[in-house]
């Protein structure tokens, strides 16, 4: 029993499986915005090569920061990710989940911005401590519409809060995205997800021409190898997380396989899309974009799961 | 809250060049900015005075890689302003093609730059991507990519070969389709749009209060352009119009600039069509400058460019100044910055095309008290000069 949680934590379909798989999609990240931009691109194995480079390099710890949370952070954000990509996949690949685990992953996606922040303002450098603030303000501006967006799918499979519940409520009525309201859910997932991920235009936090990727200017070596690994895994989990929620999860049988390869990437190059066609807004016009259009629409999504729709 | 400054330099991905910004925010606005240039001396003026005629021309051109043609059409200028050189037809429209040339490939440098400063790294690749084969019409027409080489007093270094005025012609349609298509994408884009519309509104008042040059004050509706007001090489001779807008915002400054690249082809084009029929000289063979002085003032991309030089009948100028447009349009950020937020403030820096290789013309230096003291340059360089020869002598 040990033994497998220790497996599903640490291999499959945790850490190990996310680590690689993410930073293969960091490739394709890489690759399909160079073709859009007519470049070349990297080598399939130039992440690997990226993450293990940092690895082997100094890390300079700032006299201005506060040395634990400045450690700490990075390695705590990788070890949140590592669940909440243990909790998706084990509902997607086996069909488990535990009362309530939906809220568990809503909680730890929180806490892993959370993690930016804390990592972010305990350098002492004002870009990093500007960089931290306008993270908390995208946490503020999307977190209601990513509840909201997970609210449709609680609703729509008869007010179930656990993962392979849902699952199986769309095995049997068909995949959530097939109503209106799973519609308007999704395309509003997507767009929190961007700002969860911090991807163009809600790369506001980071913001390399101005605040010098901003919470992480100050990190280096394996703890920037880490925030680094961090955001490749975001592109495996909330892609999964989407999945699960809304297109009824992976069929792993026969032609199922294709599909499910192409749910994932499908998802995967809309966000690509939309990274590469969309300059970096204003944290302000973030704000006023998910609370004055976005969390509307995903409410109207839930009332349209009520009634039904 | 209290104040916080935010340094922004001298190194700083903003920044191509090493310049200083220092933005005071409360929160995410600015309350104040502060400038400080002079970080990359390199003494052209003084080493011009102790080059000839000739050889300062080539100087000059190295003052800036991006308007790499501006500075010596200016200079040229100073000197023929000296002595009412007249050039040769053929030359003054072969001067005007390459300006015009610059203008495009200087005017896309920036589309691409501002759209990487606003994190549109798609707007930047496809811009430099189609910067690239106006590079190509210079290596056809001169053999380099960049510093020319082809101004010279009493004309050009180079003439335009016939035979390839086809290919330059063909290098051109494709650059207009592609600028047609580019200037339809950046002035419709609404997400663009929505991001630079009313950003760093530099006002009409603040535009003539700072004697602004170039498309940074065309964008706030002053209608200067040097090359109507007083044109020169072949300006008069070419048609083309003047653009202007009224709003002074960074969305204006880029559309300025996009409605200018295709007013440059259309300069561009006409020169290549007389280039076809007009014959003759392209070098006026000037024996000596007589002593005496000139100006010459050239629209570089960036706004008006002024070199002064004085002659006094030997071979070398014995003063030569230069004044570059980014010189006057940095300090109206002091009247555009102040209160937006930092990531409009940012764009704003970059929205005027500061060039700071061209600009830097003083030193800052810090006296025993901490008070800071501009001193001339130029006096500053000669000195150390001096202490440097005494030095060599005494021993």
């Amino acid at each position: 029993m040990i033994a497998w949680i220790l497996f599903h934590l640490f291999v499959f379909p945790g850490m190990l499986f996310t680590g690689v798989l993410g930073l293969l999609v960091g490739w394709l990240d890489r690759k399909v915005s160079a073709w859009f931009q007519f470049r070349v691109g990297p080598p399939l194995f130039q992440n690997f090569n990226d993450f293990f480079k940092l690895l082997g390099k100094e890390t300079i710890i700032v006299k201005s920061a506060v040395k634990s949370v400045f450690v700490v952070a990075p390695l705590a954000a990788f070890a949140v990710l590592t669940l909440i990509a243990t909790i998706i996949g084990l509902a997607l690949f086996y069909n488990e989940g535990f009362a309530g685990d939906m809220f568990v992953v809503m909680y730890l996606t929180m806490t892993f911005s959370v993690m930016v922040i804390l990592g972010g303002s305990s350098t002492g450098n004002v870009y990093s401590s500007i960089g931290a603030g306008r993270e908390m303000k995208l946490l503020l501006a999307d977190e209601l519409a990513f509840i909201l967006v997970f609210l449709v799918p609680i609703v729509k499979s008869g007010y179930q809060v656990q993962f392979d519940q849902i699952l199986a409520y769309q095995q049997n009525a068909g995949a959530i995205i097939g109503s209106p309201s799973g519609i308007i859910a999704f395309i509003v997932g997507i767009l929190c997800i961007q700002a969860k991920m911090t991807l163009a235009p809600f790369h506001i936090p980071e913001a390399e021409t101005e605040l010098v990727d901003g919470p992480f200017m100050e990190y280096s070596g394996p703890l920037l190898a880490f925030w680094k690994l961090d955001h490749y895994m975001m592109y495996v989990i909330f892609p999964f997380l989407l999945v699960l929620l809304f297109l009824g999860g992976f069929n792993l049988t026969g032609i199922g396989i294709l599909w499910s390869v192409l749910k994932y990437v499908g998802i995967v190059v809309v966000m690509i899309i939309i990274k590469n066609t969309n300059p970096r807004i204003r944290i302000d016009t973030a704000l006023n974009f998910f609370w004055k259009y976005a969390s509307p629409l995903a409410f109207i999504g839930v009332i349209l799961a009520v009634l039904g729709v | 809250m209290k104040a916080n400054k935010i340094p922004i330099g001298p190194f700083h991905p903003l920044l191509e060049e090493a310049e200083y910004f220092e933005l005071t925010v409360d929160g995410e606005t600015v309350v104040d900015i502060d400038m400080e240039i002079g970080w990359m001396h390199r003494g052209h003026e003084y080493i011009s005075e102790m080059k000839t005629f000739t050889q300062s021309i080539y100087l000059v051109e190295r003052i800036c890689g991006i308007c790499s043609t501006s500075h010596p059409i200016a200079c040229v200028h100073a000197i023929e302003d000296i002595d009412n050189i007249e050039i040769p037809l053929r030359a003054r429209y072969i001067r005007t093609l390459v300006g015009e040339l610059e203008r495009i490939h200087s005017h896309l440098l920036w589309l691409g730059l501002a759209g990487h400063f606003i994190g549109y790294d798609t707007l930047w690749m496809w811009a430099w991507k189609y910067r690239e084969p106006v590079l190509e019409m210079f290596e056809i027409i001169s053999g380099n990519r960049n510093h020319y080489g082809m101004m010279r007093v009493g004309g050009v270094a180079q003439d335009v070969d016939p035979a390839k005025l086809i290919e330059l012609h063909k290098h051109l349609d494709m650059i207009e389709k592609k600028m047609v298509m580019i200037a339809k994408a950046a002035k419709d884009d609404p997400v663009l749009r929505s991001r630079l519309k009313g950003v760093g509104v530099l006002t009409h008042e603040a535009a003539v209060a700072y004697c602004t040059v170039g498309p940074t004050s065309r964008a706030s509706g002053v209608p200067g352009d040097v090359r109507l007001d007083e044109p020169t090489d072949a300006y008069d001779l070419v048609d083309f119009e003047r653009i202007v807008l009224p709003n002074g915002d960074v969305y204006d400054k880029l559309v300025v600039r996009v409605l200018e690249i295709i007013e440059s082809i259309k300069i561009c084009r006409q020169c290549l069509s007389k280039l076809e029929t007009v014959t003759g000289p392209i070098l006026n063979n000037v024996k000596e400058i007589s002593p005496g002085e000139g100006i010459g003032r050239y629209e570089a991309p960036r706004g008006e460019v002024f070199h002064y030089i004085r002659s006094d009948g030997t071979n070398r100028p014995i003063r030569h100044k230069v004044r570059a447009p980014s010189y006057v349009n940095i300090p109206s950020f002091k009247a555009s910055c102040i209160g937006i937020p930092i990531a409009d403030a940012l764009i704003t820096l970059a929205s005027v095309d500061p060039c700071y290789c061209c600009t830097e013309r003083s030193i800052k230096i810090i006296d025993k008290n901490h008070d800071s003291c501009s001193f001339d340059l130029i006096k500053a360089s000669r000195e150390k000069t001096e202490q440097i020869r005494r030095e060599i002598n005494a021993d």
